[in-house]
């Protein structure tokens, strides 16, 4: 009964609950509450990705009105598993996040945290279950004004300047997503997917439709941060609360490549996709952000920084796997989308743990931890490699797909580009560990202790998934295939 | 001509648009900057009820002797729409009220600079 | 033939290194668990002897990482030879190590020991690999292990070398090797190594010339010139480190792996169809003089010998790069031939280092009164180093010139005539100085390095006799590689 209304229930749950957390006013409460729920959506979304892994794509009207008319909810390969990841990520994050959070947030405000966390929560995965274009704006703007809320409750002053530039080109952005709804509905008059979808493609080639296309591509390459449109991403995932980093670098511009996706794909169609000039731009797009967010992160000084450009440069290797147009590239961008979400949200609880307890993440803080805090720096160890992409690492699998797509494409400079990219990562990623583990301790970290044990199971957590997912790639490897079949089959 | 004033609604809308983005990208001013977000959002709400209206038609509600009606989900679109947009503005101007207490201006350039001098 | 034990082979040192460290607290308890782990590993080696002697390959499945390209182990004759030599090294430098870490008063003894293991670990599953990406798995291990060895004394200069060691060796794996690696999967489909090679029929002659230039590059623990200057960096690490692995475990594992891809990937006949392949020879070849001319002008002596190790290094390039059967033989014999001889000089420079603190060649004059055994040894492995008859490395020399005859590269063979002359010129002066000069500070009496580290010396020695006679059953083991 109850898994008949899953896809509505993963968005209703955390959208009702958010009030109840304002109304709790206990930040203890508030916190068990958002676990729950967080916890709810990992068990609705395994059931949604084992159903549709099982019986096929499944869709839902919401309050039972007919599809083109009503609303539809529809889960397939593909958003099972944003959703799934999204909903992990989340989990994961708030296991973190209660000791973090104690610490970096007013303690009368961290039931209102709490409350923008599960609105941003229900904005992503409402973006992801929706099969209706302008229902992806509304859940767009749920999820970005509440990820702005976060942003800002970040300890220091950066904090309100980075979440106010975050508001600006956020809000920009989406804006452009509402152009492109609007032009399309002119043309079509439907504002469902799939209904989008058979319309565009009897309509054949038109100016308007070129014109719709062209202003979603460029809002949801804002949201998703997607080089040169990344300046909002480094400042607000430094300055951010280091939960707040972790829940968003693991899902806010994840879910918003899905869209991309969604739209290429399953609106647009392949067919009007290859013809213009846009795998070409995605692939410069994607190499000059791999290669220059890979070398503005090594002259980086601030550690959290550092792992905000190093995604912009990993959306870099996504945008580079979905430009090639085929199952190949496109699934390898999927897997790399979940191993990536793995590795950045075990490296930002590693730092926020450091954070916790030496109150700095500058690379030249770092220093000594490795001895004082032995389990978070491992754990940052292991992230670092996922990073870069060392065997037996769930980087690695990813990296993997992504060259052999390419090189099967025969576009050897994105290739080669990509293989730059893993070297500029060694050169950060050392940057951390050696500062952890071979330099004498500073001053601050001469004294600290390990981080506390909520903080440690969620870096190891996610530090074992990665490993995990690196020795035993199957489950990725065969959602992703699926998934990127289904898109430019169908 | 014709096209030209034809799709009169268009203009306007292309150039509060313009209008409105490019107060966002020159001015210096956050209170401004939000001001221009609002007027580029407003051109797009414009645009979508422009679209939903048929010329001679009326409010979608059966009536007598009327046959043309406008059509009513791009109105209902952009209610949402306007909503979202009201909780923007008044997100970015609380931003700009703890802004303002936290580095006594409200200036983008004066920000970054008292920022530069105590980088994290 | 499926053979659990191939598993068993790499998981043993790893076992030990997981002893070493909970015995870390009690010294001779933690020496014994890794000789113990050392010796038990030789026997599991040796254990596979017979099978592949016989003809029979023994395989296992570890686990699929990616579905097409698990991450497997197969045995044949080459990674044979080369595990049995690195297991067997590995009991003596274990011995070895007890004297000098102990005499030498090194300190975080137990992360060596361990780290020591790991790195034995991964050489063996470089051997034992199936495929390309788990030789490049272990390739990886390998480097990430010999790190906290390379900078173990913790001073900057030991941190600036471990960033070029790790750079150089990091970078060229990464950008050309998986580069050529994920090419080969994409041309063939396949990336296991198979009898005369996978290449043949998916390769044109340029694309087979481009992935050798990315593999012998990309296999940066080969030290092809450019990509050398990591050696000479490693150096600063204890002597049983730069014994060990930087002439034997590390390097060796980059050239069998160089031997082994044009083996089993690009196969011997394919590879002569590559363009520029004879670019790549002249390239290996003038690393073998100038890592010599290099030799010479070092004054310390464990650069000397890291030179040495790089001009040595290319011989077997060259071998392999020859694409004839002698040469293909001649490389196989001289990573024996070499390791034996090679880990003997680094023995010797490490007792010389903890008995007198001597580390410059100038200051070695008259040292052979004090040390008699030492610089016999020392005199021995040179010669072997040189090629003379008698001792080992006179084989290997020996196979790699018919290799070069027979494929008509008589300028390989007059780089092999020049560069045994300038062995003779870089290495026979530290003997002569050591036995014919007077020591300035008459020290007089015997004043060797601790029994163990002498024991390592006399074993090793004994091994560079040894081999001259007893080169036939790798003689026969190497001549599997090229009977098809």
């Amino acid at each position: 009964m109850i898994t008949a209304h899953l896809p509505a229930l993963q968005v209703v749950v955390p959208l009702v609950a958010a009030p109840v957390c304002v109304l709790l006013r206990r930040s203890r409460g508030a916190w068990m509450v958002a676990m729950a729920v967080s916890l709810f959506a990992v068990a609705g979304a395994w059931s949604l990705l084992a159903g549709v892994l099982s019986r096929g794509p499944t869709s839902y009207l919401l309050g039972s009105w007919a599809a083109p008319w009503g609303i539809e909810y529809r889960v397939d390969e593909t958003n099972a598993w944003v959703i799934l990841v999204v909903s992990v990520i989340s989990a994961a994050a708030l296991l973190f996040a209660r000791r973090s959070v104690e610490r970096e947030v007013e303690t009368d405000r961290i039931h209102l945290f709490y409350t923008a966390w599960l609105l941003c929560l229900a904005g992503l995965l409402g973006m992801a279950v929706t099969a209706d274009a302008f229902n992806v704006f509304v859940f767009l703007e749920i999820s970005s004004l509440s990820s702005y809320v976060l942003v800002s409750l970040g300890a220091r002053r950066q904090a309100l300047a980075a979440a106010f530039r975050y508001l600006v080109l956020g809000t920009v952005g989406a804006t452009f997503f509402l152009i492109g709804v609007g032009l399309l509905y002119q043309v079509t008059g439907t504002l469902n997917m799939a209904d989008l979808a058979a319309r565009l493609s009897e309509l054949g080639p038109h100016r308007t439709v070129t014109t719709a296309f062209g202003f979603l591509a460029v809002g949801i390459a804002v949201k998703s941060a997607v080089y040169p449109l990344h300046t909002w991403l480094p400042n607000a995932y430094a300055f951010a609360p280091s939960a707040v980093s972790v829940f968003l670098a693991g899902t806010a511009t994840k879910v918003s490549l899905y869209l991309l996706l969604r739209f290429l794909f399953t609106v647009f169609g392949l067919e009007f996709v290859a013809g213009g000039p846009v795998p070409l731009l995605l692939a410069l797009t994607g190499i000059a952000g791999l290669v220059a967010a890979s070398v503005a992160a090594v002259r980086q000084e601030d550690a959290k920084r550092l792992l905000g450009f190093s995604s912009v440069a990993q959306i870099g290797y996504l945008v580079l796997g979905v430009s090639l147009l085929t199952t190949a590239g496109v699934a390898a961008a999927l897997i790399h989308l979940f191993n990536h979400a793995l590795m950045k949200a075990a490296l930002f609880v590693c730092l926020g743990a450091i954070a916790y307890r030496v109150g700095s993440v500058r690379i030249a803080d770092l220093a000594g931890i490795g001895r004082r805090m032995p389990w978070t720096a491992s754990a940052l160890v292991v992230g670092g490699l996922s990073l870069i992409g060392v065997p037996l690492t769930a980087g690695f699998v990813g990296k993997w797909y992504l060259v052999a797509a390419a090189l099967e494409s025969g576009w050897w400079p994105a290739a080669a580009a990509m293989l730059l990219a893993s070297l500029i990562a060694v050169a950060y990623v050392w940057k951390l560990v050696e500062s952890a583990y071979f330099r004498a301790p500073s001053p601050a970290a001469a004294s600290v202790r390990e981080a506390p044990v909520s903080m440690v199971a969620a870096a190891w957590g996610l530090a074992g998934a990665n490993l995990w997912f690196g020795i035993d790639a199957s489950l990725p490897i065969d959602v992703a295939n699926r998934a990127a079949a289904a898109l430019l089959g169908g | 001509m014709e096209a030209f004033l034809g799709h009169y609604n268009y203009w306007i809308v292309v150039a509060l648009m313009m209008a409105g983005l490019c107060t966002v990208a020159t001015s210096g001013n956050l209170v401004k900057k939000v001001i221009g977000l609002n007027l580029f959002q407003t051109s797009v709400f414009l645009f979508f009820i422009s679209v939903g209206k048929m010329a001679g038609g009326t409010a979608p509600i059966v009536a007598e002797g009327w046959t043309r009606y406008s059509n009513p989900l791009p109105h209902v679109l952009i209610l949402t729409a306007i909503v979202v947009g009201v909780a923007t503005t008044a997100l970015g101007l609380a931003l700009i009220v703890r802004i303002n207490r936290a580095y006594s201006t409200i200036e983008d350039e004066e920000i970054r600079r008292a920022d530069l001098h105590r980088l994290p | 033939m499926e053979t659990p034990a191939l598993i068993f082979c790499v998981a043993l040192p790893l076992a030990g290194a997981a002893l070493v460290v909970a015995l870390g607290r009690w010294p001779n308890l933690r020496e014994a668990a890794s000789l113990g782990a050392a010796g038990w590993l030789f026997l599991e080696v040796l254990a596979l002897l017979p099978a592949v002697e016989a003809g029979e390959r023994p395989a296992a499945v570890l686990t699929a990482v990616i579905p097409e390209i698990p991450i497997a182990f197969e045995v044949e004759p080459l990674g044979m030879m080369f595990a049995l030599v690195a297991s067997f090294l590995w009991i003596v430098t274990t011995i070895y190590s007890i004297g000098y870490m102990r005499g030498h008063g090194e300190s975080n003894q137990t992360r060596f020991y361990a780290c020591f293991a790991i790195a034995i670990a991964s050489a063996i599953g470089v051997a034992f690999a199936a495929n390309l990406l788990t030789l490049f798995v272990f390739y990886e291990v390998l480097t990430l292990s010999t790190y906290p060895l390379v900078t173990h004394s913790g001073t900057d200069e030991a941190r600036r070398a471990g960033r070029v060691y790790l750079g150089i060796l990091l970078g060229t794996s990464i950008a050309f090797q998986l580069f050529a690696i994920l090419w080969v999967w994409v041309l063939t489909g396949e990336t296991g190594f198979r009898d005369g090679g996978i290449l043949a029929g998916h390769a044109g002659p340029a694309a087979t010339g481009a992935l050798l230039l990315l593999f012998v590059f990309g296999i940066g623990k080969a030290a092809v010139m450019p990509f050398h200057r990591w050696l000479s960096a490693a150096m600063v690490a204890p002597t049983p480190v730069s014994a060990l692995l930087h002439a034997v475990a590390v390097v060796k594992a980059g050239v069998f792996a160089v031997l082994k891809v044009v083996v089993y990937v690009f196969g011997p006949g394919h590879l002569a169809t590559a363009t520029g392949a004879g670019w790549l020879l002249a390239i290996a070849a003038l690393t073998v003089i100038a890592g010599s001319l290099v030799a010479m002008r070092r004054d310390n002596l464990k650069a000397r010998l890291a030179y040495s190790t790089v001009s040595q290094l290319s011989y077997i390039v060259m071998g392999a790069l020859l694409a004839s059967a002698w040469g293909i033989v001649g490389a196989g014999l001289h990573i024996v031939m070499h390791a034996f001889a090679k880990i003997t000089l680094f023995f010797c420079a490490g007792a010389v280092l903890v008995a007198h603190h001597r580390t410059e060649v100038s200051e070695l004059d008259g040292i052979g009164r004090a040390m008699p055994i030492t610089m016999g040894a020392f005199l021995v492995a040179s010669l072997s180093i040189v090629g003379l008859p008698l001792l080992g490395g006179m084989w290997s020399k020996w196979y790699l010139a018919l290799g070069a005859i027979e494929a008509e590269r008589y300028a390989v063979l007059a780089v092999l005539m020049l560069s045994s002359l300038l062995s003779v010129a870089y290495l026979l002066p530290i003997p002569v100085r050591a036995f014919a000069k007077r020591s300035p500070k008459a020290g007089s009496g015997v004043e060797e390095a601790p029994w163990p580290c002498v024991l390592a010396i006399v074993i090793t020695a004994a091994g560079c006799l040894a081999l001259f006679w007893y080169a036939d059953r790798w003689l026969r083991l190497m001549e599997q590689l090229v009977r098809t």
